[in-house]
Order: structure tokens, then sequence, then C-alpha cells
């Protein structure tokens, strides 16, 4: 279901690759500032994309190479930034949207972990008339805001998913390991989950930036309730010390999965260590938003019909983890 | 009497009791919040397996490693400076490291070697800083964190688009690495780690620096009074910018350690440990106005703050409240020991 969506997506953009063939005349929306540009280039086109993503998170290099590989095969300049904190800050996300908006791009691309709070800021963006896009997170409030469109995983309905597989493997007692606090996605993940689940499913909340104490935390928690089957970790940075606890805790009885890929998860997955990933295939996240602004900005094109794109949940197992680690780093 | 306590007449020139002497040593207080946290904890996470091979472990693991840190902290915090700079230069070093050899292709006891070097280098630019500017450490090593923070992530991305570099099993299973990391015994399924040895040795090595020798007293001697210490011909400068030497390689240490364990360097690894290892002092007994501190006392310390830090899981304690609770119990065990202090001192 959600790979034709994506499927969908991928269609879309090659479409969208034809169109550039083609001469058609640009019809610029955002004003003139793609002077110059030719039939089929972004040349000149400035994108920005301003996103939450935490410098330690394997999983937004990916993102970011996305929107490289986008640059590139639109010709487009894409200026990616997000708070260079160590912790998610949505203050300094919304000085960045800020800083965006004055450069006057022909697109913005955002994350939005907390509608709230940067809801003025991307309204803001929109008065201005630069067409935003948002990827990743923000799939439940993009439309109340007047973005374009979606492009990511509903959070919710991946937890749902990813509590029924559990459930599928047994798992009657789960603890779903929140890594980054104050991130409305990761909430609606283990809300997800505890529905799919259906069992008892408990929020563990732990530090990411003391891998030890993390590990020990987690097997704190295992040690206090043995009745614990299942660990749910809602990225590969909090799957890390999990897997490590699960391993020192000698308990073959508990499933381990985690939302999103990194080598150490799609390792443990090859080895039957963990069960499985949900992965929202944010390459796509980071490619489409900017193919899609840049085609919107010279051809007023636009997918979904103000219906999110998908790019996931797609389910990395044991069956397709081969293809996956060919592909680790650069578009997985 | 009114007078605050570091009013009173100097504690070497009172008669006192041998309760008094004990209960006026500064790891005193420590060593009753230590007992305390533990007690309390014990309670709640009896059920829980707090006491078991595993909780101790766990428990120690945490000790050892921020002890590391405090331990070194505490010099420098009794020579009347803090190191900001201490969690990045962790997480510098230890991603360093980690380059070193997967980028560069070094071999382990060279990365090592190199990652000490490295850290002394980059401790000994901290003190020359501050001896040089002769602005508060406080706000020179405020920016040096940022700056070893952001070259951290600003290098490993560039090198090698990711920021979490794993290390290879070879590498790994090296005994340059193991040194860091071996496992010395299991008991069911705790695990204890040489860290524990290193702890043992990096605060008995402070600990005699400070109290056996010369370069102890004039630790003391800086912190009470620079200027006064200066005019008596304690080499200042070089005392100061030893101690920020020392504070840089226990953060290789514990970046070393922590590579071996996990097996990759996180851009992010030591966030706030700076912040833990002066925790660990303070609770230990050291003044933030320095002068006045023990390595003993930290290493207390870095213990109530393992028992704190684990006993919340294995309580089953509703994880949001985590630093609600580490908060709450640090200010506790602080007011214990300044309690304990005051009366013992007879300032109170």
């Amino acid at each position: 279901m959600h790979l034709r969506k994506m499927l969908v997506g991928v269609g879309l953009v090659a479409v969208f690759a034809g169109a550039c063939q083609s001469s058609a005349s640009p019809t610029a929306s955002g004003g003139a500032s793609g002077g110059g540009a030719g039939a089929g280039s972004g040349k000149g086109l400035d994108i920005e994309v301003v996103t939450h993503g935490q410098s330690s998170d394997p999983f937004w290099s990916i993102f970011v190479n996305g929107t490289k590989q986008a640059a590139a095969d639109t010709g487009a300049t894409v200026n990616y930034s997000a708070p260079s904190g160590t912790t998610f800050d949505i203050n300094q996300m919304n000085q960045l949207i800020d800083a965006a908006i004055g450069k006057k791009p022909a697109g913005l691309v955002v994350s939005i972990p907390d509608a709230k709070a940067e809801g003025p800021h991307i309204q803001n963006a929109i008065k201005a008339g630069i067409p935003v896009i948002s990827a990743n997170s923000g799939s439940d409030v993009y439309q109340s805001l007047g973005i374009l469109t979606h492009v990511g995983q509903n959070e919710e309905i991946a937890g749902e998913k990813a509590g029924a597989l559990m459930k599928a493997a047994g798992v009657t007692n789960a603890i779903c390991i929140n890594q980054e606090v104050g991130n409305a996605g990761l909430d609606a993940r283990c809300k997800g989950f505890a529905t799919g689940l259906g069992g008892k499913s408990t929020v563990l909340a732990v530090q990411l930036t003391d891998q030890s104490g993390a590990q020990q935390a987690i097997s704190g928690a295992l040690s206090a309730d043995p009745s614990i089957n299942g660990m749910m970790a809602l990225g590969p940075t909090g799957a890390a010390p999990a897997l490590k606890a699960l391993q020192a805790s000698n308990n073959t009885n508990i499933k381990l999965a985690t939302f999103d890929l990194s080598k150490d998860v799609l390792d443990a997955i090859k080895a039957g260590t963990m069960l499985f990933a949900v992965d929202q295939q944010q390459w796509l996240q980071g490619y489409l938003p900017v193919n899609f602004l840049v085609y919107y900005h010279l051809y007023g094109l636009l997918p979904g019909g103000g219906q999110p794109i998908l790019t996931g949940p797609g389910i990395v197992d044991k069956t397709n983890v081969d293809t996956v680690i060919a592909n680790t780093g650069t578009t997985r | 009497m009114t007078a605050a306590a570091d009013t009173a007449p100097p504690s070497r020139l009172r008669r006192e009791s041998a309760i008094r002497r004990i209960a006026s040593r500064p790891e005193f207080g420590a060593l009753l919040g230590a007992i305390v946290v533990y007690a309390v904890f014990t309670v709640l996470g009896y059920g829980g397996g707090f006491l078991r091979a595993s909780g101790v472990a766990g428990t120690l693991q945490v000790a050892a490693q921020v002890g590391i840190l405090g331990a070194t902290v505490t010099l420098l915090m009794i020579a009347g400076e803090f190191d900001l700079s201490l969690g990045a230069m962790a997480g510098f070093t230890g991603m360093f490291a980690a380059l070193s050899m997967t980028q560069f292709g070094l071999p382990p006891v060279a990365a090592v070697a190199l990652t000490f070097v490295v850290a002394l280098a980059l401790g000994g630019v901290n003190g020359w800083l501050v001896m040089r500017t002769g602005l508060p450490s406080f706000i020179v090593t405020l920016a040096t964190q940022l700056i070893l923070r952001g070259l951290t992530i600003a290098f490993t991305r560039g090198l090698t688009g990711l920021t979490i570099v794993n290390v290879s099993p070879d590498n790994l299973s090296s005994p340059a690495m193991k040194l860091f990391s071996a496992n010395l015994f299991r008991i069911d399924t705790g695990s204890f780690n040489v860290e524990l040895l290193w702890w043992i040795f990096v605060v008995a090595v402070a600990s005699w620096v400070l109290l056996r020798t010369r370069f102890g007293n004039w630790i003391f001697a800086v912190g009470g009074s620079a200027q006064a210490a200066r005019y008596v011909g304690v080499p200042v400068r070089r005392v100061k910018i030893i101690l920020f030497m020392a504070t840089a390689a226990s953060a290789a240490l514990w970046s070393l350690i922590v590579l071996g364990l996990n097996g990759s360097a996180n851009v992010n690894n030591g966030t706030n440990k700076e912040f833990e290892a002066i925790i660990t002092a303070v609770v230990g007994g050291a003044l933030l106005t320095g002068g006045y501190g023990s390595v003993l006392g930290s290493a207390l310390g870095a213990f109530i703050l393992g028992a704190t830090n684990l006993g919340i899981f294995y309580a089953g304690i509703n994880t949001d409240w985590y630093n609600a609770v580490l908060g709450l119990l640090l200010l506790v065990a602080v007011l214990v020991n300044t309690f304990v202090l005051r009366r013992a001192s007879g300032a109170a």
C-alpha cells in the first residue's frame, strides 16, 4: 500500500523530469527571481531547506544527500540548515526559518516538529509569497498552516504498523524508547505503536549524549519489569543502546525493533538480533520537495492534490535487508 | 556567632575532637549523601534489581565514567578555574581517535597516543588562553566548548558525511583499545570493566598529588589567592595550565573508554559532561570559589550521580520525572553537605 504511494511519488518525479526536457514556458509563481532560467533548468533558483535534524543523527545525512541530488538534477541551489546545537531547539529553528525567508528564496522546505511554535514563522513565509512544502514531520498540521503539500511519513500510521508487527511477533508488554523528548512526531509514533500493539506500552525517555548511561538506563527498565518482551526504539541513536542492553540481558524473549535505519540497525537485522526497522525513506523527503518546488516555481506543477505524499512506512527486515545494505549511506 | 564559614578562624588553629575532625573533612558530607541516596534507591529499586549484579555494575559504570572527569575537574576547581569545554573535548578527542583509525588508517596504538597528545595540547591552549587574557575561565572555556563541538561536527560530516563513526572490530579488539574497555569479570548479567580500574587510578593519583606533593600545595595556594600565591613564588601560570591539560587528558580517557565500549564515536558524545563533572566536585565538597575541595569527595559525588542516574530507572519511576528527580537529589546532597561542613567547622 504505502510502497505504491511511494512509487507514485517517484513516478511523479519522473514525469517532472520528462517535463524538463520539453520546452514548456516557465510560469514563475514567486516573482521573477528565476530570471534567465531556461526550460528544464532550475539554475539560479534558490531553495531553502530548514529542518530540526539533530546533527548527531545519521538519519539526516541521508536526507541531506537527497537534497543534494535534487540540486544536481534540477540545477537549483539548495541551502540546508538545521539548529547547530546538540539538542533539539525550536527557537533556533525559528530563527533559521526567519533567515531563510529573508533570502527571498524560490521555495522553502521545512520540517515541523512543533507546529504551535513554528506555525507563525512558516505563515510569514507564505505571506511573503514563498511557496512552502513541509518534509519529514508535520503531516498532521501542514494543511491548516496553508502549506502546499507534505512529503513524509504519517508517524501515527507508521507507529500502528510497527505495533501490529510487534504484536504478530508475540509482544504483549513493550517500552517505547524516546531519545528526543519534545518532538511531537516521536510522541505520535509511540501513540500509534501503542494502538497497533494493543498490549501494554510504556514510554521510556533516555539521554542520547551518554551512550553508556542510556544503555544502563534501559537495562534498569528491563530489570524493573521482567514481563517486558518488546522494545520499540524511535531512532538508530536510541536503538544502539537498546541493542546493547538487550545483549547484556541474556533475555532472548525480548523483541527489538526501531524506526529509521543505520549501519548498526541493518547489521542487527541481518544478524537476527533486531526484528525489523520502519524506514520512512528520508532520502525521498530531501529529494522530492526540492524537485516539487523547482517545478512549481517554473511550471506551476504540484502533485498530491493537497494530500500528503507518503514516503513510508517501508519495512526493512531479513527479506530485503541486503538491498538496503548495498545502498547504505547514500540513499538508504 | 554569625560569621560565615570563610571568616571563621582557620581550622588548623582550633582544638578539635576526633569526631569533629572526621566530620569536618570535605568529603564527609558526600559520604553521608552517598549513603542516603544509595539507601533510598535500594528501597525503591530493590524489586527492580538495583542491588543485583547488573544494577551494581551499571551504577559503578556510570560513576566511574563521570568520576574520571570529576577527579581532574576537582583539582582545577580547587585551583579556582572551570573547564566548560570538557564535554566538547571528550566529543572531539573520541571522534579524533575514531577518525584516525577509520579515515587515516592509523594503528590503534598510534591513534590512542596521538589522541592524548592532542588532548594535552588543546588543554594547554585552554590554560594558556585563560592565563594570557586574564578573562574568567568560565567564558574562555565556554568559547572553546562551542569551537570544539563545532569543529567535531564539521570535520566529521566533512570527512565522512556521517555523524556517527563506527570503528572496525579489528581495531576495537586491539590491545590499545582493550586497555580502555576490556571486561574484567562478569557476575550474572553484570559486566565490570577496566574503566573501574582507571577510575581508581585517576582518583588515587589526583588525590596523592593534591595531598602529598608540593604541586598539591600549589593548587590550594593558587585557588585560595592567586596573587598571594604569586608573591610567595608559586608558578601560578604553570600550575593552572598543567591542570587544564589534566582535565583535557581525562576527557580523552573518558572518550576512549566510551569509544571502546560502544564501538563508535558520536559527534555529540560528552554533551553536558562538564556540568556533571562540576556537580561531582561540588557534591564532593569543592567550593565554586576555589581553594577547597577533595578528590575522594568527588569520587563519592560521582557515585551519588551514578546511583541517582540508574536508580530512577530501576525504581520504575516514570522517566518524564528524570531531570526533576536528579536535580532535587543533587540539591539535597549539596545542602546536607554544606550543613554538615558548617556544623563541623563550628560556624553555624
